[in-house]
């Protein structure tokens, strides 16, 4: 038995930036007291941003705007390829367009929600006041959305909502609004505001006297690992999908700046909360890299159903209407095809656990579009979705227009992440986290198309504004004269850090870093993916230990930590995958509740659906750090709700 | 983030464009039209050989007098002449310029040339019965041989005008040489087997250079957009052949006994 | 499915480089072209040889990273990224010769890797708006046209990927520049840098050592997004417009 799950349960963490007062209030109120720095005086600032996403562009691009110094770090050759650059749907905003009874209270109802009434009211109220600004935002710096024939923008419905508030640039939203804070951040490289490290991969968080003073990074080309020094640090990596190995995460998107972040002090919140996307492309096999995504605005047209008999293999044609199961718009009639995410995941892992899933092995249900071009017309259907028609057509060698699309869930997106104040601080003082990477607005699932509104939020708004605060408690005193790399501090980081580098090449084992990648994520899909049960959970909890240390007996990492090494570093990675995953089981496991993207299967209604216990669960788990294998300590964030009250999620 | 108030003195429109390989392209373009203009009338003064010796012959002298009394005895032809000798020039300096930058762009040539076009195995049918995907993701298609050859074509076209203007213009090289007589002196150049070899030869690179040259330079000067692109592709086929064949038709016909 | 590999691999960027012959077996024709490499890598790393390195990260054909030339082709014989091509374009005991992106302005880092942050220098010269947060108008106040946010769009589309580069005998970015040049410029609000912009990127284009444009029409072949050769002839009536107009 795993002494994982014997953790100790700390005092309660609270937020203690929120202000007080009515919720539509509260973002203007912290703004006004949050200290502010002197025009003049940012020059002298240095702020490090880790990624080049959505958040970390965008921050990145503003902080430099307002004067900061900004040091911008990337894995990617360029920042134009952060992960952000793959999101298809679109971008929420409660611009009321449409004239259909959407407002930013709406936003913020629906958001709270569909996250199953674990995030934070203020949070959430602030995201949805930020989402309108950043449309106009977004349109200014020249990003092509979608427009009507008026030369006005179009908005279109998306999953768990019923306005039509989602922006979008045809099936490449994620692209275009990545393109237009990598052409900010751009413009702030050429004025000198910001220095870019392309191909330079966060390693290590450097903490002194209590405060986040820079980061130890590693060149890819070359190898050489080098301290890096600011008055504040801003983590914006994204999210920790593959550490099932099998997501739609790029294949280099990773969990290292925040494990770190995590190791130094900074705690971890509610792990366990991970999204599982409905509609990707099934597997083919074993030699699958990665899946790939379809974006959920295909709901909004096509009908998911499969066969009424188990084990049907006939050709999707040859099903009669009648034996055909469109189970969603059965089981929820109003909402039909456009359930929540998670609901829509789960229902077809269900039908799958039947014997009725289509395709090879079982594993895929049908989403059909042949009553839309019926309806709309093959060509109305093409200006819409045609870029992921062909999207699919390559993947699977099928014609969408001519037979049903085969889906299935995927991991997607991470709800959980570091945890942060209002103003998007860690735990650690001067550290602070944007974007996917935090835990903050979408609680325990996030509705379709609000990342790319969190991530702009908090790169674009909200960080700008509250790093003030910190910078101005901090006076500016020379960072070189104070933190350097001769302090002892950042000699042991430095130290560590090439230490752990040299251990992984030293092992010379039987096993490639991939393998081990593969083998936890199977374990992690098996045990804590889209059903969790307390069993399964403590057998992962066991195993979790052992591929660790096969892992250190067994790895064999090939060539030299001195030169461009690909599988050194997908080796650093899965390193700290092993340790995050640990704490994602006991997440789940002591969240013995099903909320969101988490399900318990033990904690269910009658019916089938996720059964919340709020007065058990209504809390954020922080979890401390304590040691590489040790039980850690969790601190509860009482979440209090007092505009949207919790009820069981219906959208039956 | 003084960026967009940038003070500096600008350089001249022309230095701007000569500075650029956009602009180098430019000028490429124009001097190339103004050549082809000059073809076409060229072309058009050709064909009055099939009138005869009389007729040519006088047409000929015609040209020194353009412009009469404005313009004094061959003064238009000098004028042109210059106008000729600056758009080779600039045409071909600006070629020289490019091919060495684009040499030098692209160092290394790939260990096995595209395939080019070829025609795209059917795909097998897939497992649940679907069709195979549309063949058009799939098409890809290569450079013209046209395209391909612009640098060499240029280059033998420049050798040939070198000849061409010895043979007669100013008649070092003409097997007949006599002054005044262009009809008698073309007859005895496509007398010769190497001069009709030499002429119809750079005619052909002609023709292929002025097929891909003329719509290069609707591109370059950016007056191709998606409405347009089939008529210039077309025009500069018809250009093309027409210039070919009207040119030819010369040398042809003194072979074969048409003019003599 | 059985193959055999001519693989381009250099140590660095300093060192000479060499076609290398490998052999894969078990391949199944539903793997990606990127599949295919990391079983040869894992095969390498297991014999104790260096793995060959490649760049690649979203693997669904958007974020541009993945960049090889395959049998001449730059991202192989369709038109698409290298990670969205897939074996079943190939046959069973096929030679495929694997190359990285050849350009001066694209120097190989190491093996299958290149170097291309010139495509960054670009954007950075003026490939964008100046729109700093904060300062935008309501999204309403200025209409844009249908055709001309299509045209912004079509062009934006661009993933950086460099393929037209690769595939351009002169290693010209041409399409790429023009690529972007035409999005920002067809909109209303890319109007007030519309003349230093093309001006500043094209001069940055030259700078970087790119060729010039023949208007072979390889690259927009090669485009794997279908970034039209209209997109050149654009911005070279934009560029004189601009030299004329400053």
């Amino acid at each position: 038995m795993s002494s994982y799950t014997h953790y100790a349960t700390g005092d309660p963490v609270a937020d203690t930036k929120a202000p007080g007062g009515p919720v539509h209030e509260r973002w203007d109120t912290r703004r006004f007291e949050a200290k502010l720095v002197n025009p003049a005086n940012r020059r002298k600032h240095t702020v490090i941003v880790v990624g080049t996403g959505l958040a970390g562009g965008a921050a990145g691009a503003t902080l430099a705007e307002q004067g900061y110094h900004v040091e911008q770090f990337c894995y990617q050759d360029s920042p134009r390829r952060a992960h952000s650059i793959a999101a298809q749907g679109g971008i929420n905003a409660a611009k009321n367009y449409r004239n259909d009874g959407d407002s930013v209270h709406r936003l913020f109802y629906d958001t709270v929600k569909g996250g199953d009434f674990r995030a934070r009211e203020s949070n959430v109220h602030r995201l949805a006041q930020i989402s309108v600004e950043i449309i106009d935002q977004c349109v200014a710096q020249g990003v092509p959305f979608a427009r009507e024939y008026g030369g006005l923008l179009d908005t279109r419905s998306f999953g768990g909502v019923q306005v039509s508030r989602t922006f979008y640039a045809r099936g490449q939203t994620g692209q275009q609004l990545l393109l237009g804070a990598y052409q900010a951040l751009s413009r702030q490289i050429a004025a000198g505001t910001v220095r870019l490290h392309a191909r330079t991969e966060m390693l290590d968080l450097i903490v002194v006297d209590g405060r986040a003073r820079g980061i130890v990074a590693r060149d890819l080309v070359t190898g050489g690992i080098s301290a890096y020094f600011a008055d504040a640090v801003v983590l914006a990596s994204g999210g920790y999908g593959n550490v099932f190995y099998l997501s739609t995460n790029a294949m280099n998107s990773n969990a290292t700046a925040v494990w770190r972040a995590h190791r130094r002090g900074a705690y971890f919140a509610n792990p366990c909360f991970t999204q599982i996307h409905p509609t990707c492309i099934p597997r083919t096999g074993d030699h699958q890299s990665k899946l790939t995504l379809m974006s959920e605005s295909l709901r909004n047209d096509g009908r998911i159903w499969v066969p009424k008999a188990k084990g049907d293999s006939r050709p999707p044609a040859a099903i009669p209407e009648d034996e055909r199961d469109y189970y969603l718009e059965r089981i929820y009639p109003s909402f039909g095809n456009l359930v929540p995410r998670d609901i829509a995941s789960r229902a077809a892992k269900n039908v799958c656990d039947e014997g009725r899933g289509v395709g090879p092995g079982g594993q895929g249900v049908y989403l059909d579009f042949a009553d839309a071009i019926a309806r709309m017309g093959r060509e109305a259907v093409a200006a819409k979705y045609g870029n992921l028609f062909d999207m699919y057509a390559r993947i699977t060698a099928e014609d969408p227009y001519t037979v049903p699309m085969r889906i299935y869930p995927a991991v997607h997106y991470t709800m959980g992440g570091l945890w942060v104040d209002y103003d998007l601080q860690t735990t650690i003082p001067g550290l602070f986290a944007v974007g996917e990477a935090n835990f903050s607005d979408h609680g325990a699932n996030r509705l379709g198309a609000s990342a790319l509104m969190q991530g702009l939020a908090d790169g674009y708004f909200v960080l700008p504004s509250t790093i003030n605060d910190y910078l101005a408690r901090h006076p500016h005193r020379a960072v070189d004269d104070h933190v350097t790399a001769d302090h002892p501090v950042v000699q042991e980081v430095l130290a560590e850090t090439g230490d752990r580098l040299n251990l992984l090449l030293a092992v010379d084992g039987d096993r490639t870093p991939d393998s081990f990648h593969r083998e936890i994520g199977e374990l992690m899909w098996e045990y804590c993916g889209m059903a969790r049960t307390d069993e399964g959970l403590r057998k992962a909890l066991d195993r979790i230990p052992q591929i660790r240390e096969e892992f250190w007996r067994r790895i064999k990492v090939p060539g030299t930590g001195e030169e461009f090494n690909q599988s050194l570093e997908k080796a650093n990675r899965i390193v700290d995958y092993l340790e995050l995953a640990e704490l994602m089981c006991l997440d789940a496991l002591h969240r013995a509740e099903s909320c969101g993207g988490h399900f318990r299967a033990e904690s269910q209604t009658p019916d089938g659906e996720a059964a919340r216990d709020d007065e058990a669960f209504s809390y954020a788990a922080a979890w401390e750090f304590t040691g590489t294998g040790a039980a850690p300590t969790l601190h509860k964030e009482d979440l209090v709700f007092e505009y949207v009250h919790p009820t069981q999620r219906s959208y039956a | 983030m003084a960026l967009d108030t940038r003070t500096d003195r600008r350089p001249s429109f022309t230095g701007v464009l000569w500075r650029s390989t956009v602009g180098k392209k430019t000028a490429m373009a124009v001097s190339g039209i103004v050549m082809l203009l000059y073809l076409v009338v060229h072309m058009m003064g050709n064909l009055k050989i099939f009138f005869g010796a009389p007729d040519f012959n006088s047409y000929a002298a015609w040209l020194r007098t353009i412009g009469e009394p404005f313009l004094h005895h061959e003064w238009f032809l000098w004028i042109a002449r210059v106008v000729l000798v600056a758009a080779v020039v600039t045409h071909a300096v600006a070629a020289y310029q490019l091919s060495r930058r684009d040499i030098a762009a692209r160092p290394t040539k790939y260990a096995r040339p595209s395939p080019g076009r070829r025609p795209w195995p059917r795909l097998p049918q897939t497992s649940s019965g679907g069709t195979p995907i549309a063949p058009r993701l799939l098409l890809r298609r290569r450079a013209s041989y046209a395209t391909r050859t612009m640098r060499w074509g240029g280059v033998i076209l420049g050798l040939f005008i070198v000849w061409h203007v010895l043979d007669l213009t100013t008649l070092t090289v003409n097997p007949r040489a006599e002054a005044g007589h262009p009809y008698q002196n073309v007859v005895a150049t496509f007398s010769t087997w190497y001069g009709d070899v030499i002429y119809i030869v750079a005619m052909l690179a002609l023709g292929l250079h002025i097929r891909h040259g003329f719509w290069s330079a609707a591109q370059t000067l950016g007056a191709n957009r998606p409405g347009r692109d089939r008529l210039f592709k077309g025009l500069a086929n018809v250009l093309a052949a027409v210039l070919t064949v009207g040119f030819i038709a010369v040398p042809v016909s003194v072979m074969t006994g048409v003019v003599s | 499915m059985r193959l055999t590999l001519r693989v381009w691999r250099q140590k660095n960027a300093d060192a000479p480089g060499t076609m290398t012959p490998y052999e894969v077996d078990g391949i199944s024709p539903d793997m990606s072209f990127l599949e295919m490499l990391d079983t040869l890598n894992e095969q390498l790393i297991l014999d104790g040889d260096d793995p060959v390195a490649f760049d690649h990260d979203c693997r669904e054909g958007i974020c541009g990273a993945c960049s090889l030339v395959i049998n001449g082709d730059a991202h192989g014989p369709e038109r698409t990224t290298t990670c969205q091509l897939h074996m079943r374009s190939f046959s069973d005991g096929d030679t495929i010769d694997i190359e990285p992106w050849r350009a001066a302005a694209f120097p190989v880092v190491k093996d299958l890797v290149v170097d291309r942050s010139a495509f960054d220098r670009i954007i950075q010269s003026g490939g964008y708006i100046t729109a700093p947060t904060g300062s935008a108008p309501e999204a309403h106040a200025t209409a844009v046209p249908k055709p001309a946010a299509d045209t912004a769009f079509e062009h934006a589309e661009c993933i950086g990927c460099g393929a037209c580069v690769a595939a351009c005998p002169n290693g010209s970015a041409m399409l790429f520049t023009s690529a972007k040049v035409v999005h920002l410029n067809s909109l209303p609000q890319g109007a007030p840098e519309r003349e230093t912009r093309v001006l500043n990127m094209v001069g940055t284009m030259d700078a970087e050592g790119f060729g010039g444009c023949t208007n072979t029409g390889e690259c927009a072949t090669a485009c794997p997004k279908g970034i039209p050769l209209f997109s050149i002839a654009t911005m070279n009536r934009e560029f004189v417009r601009a030299a004329r107009k400053r």
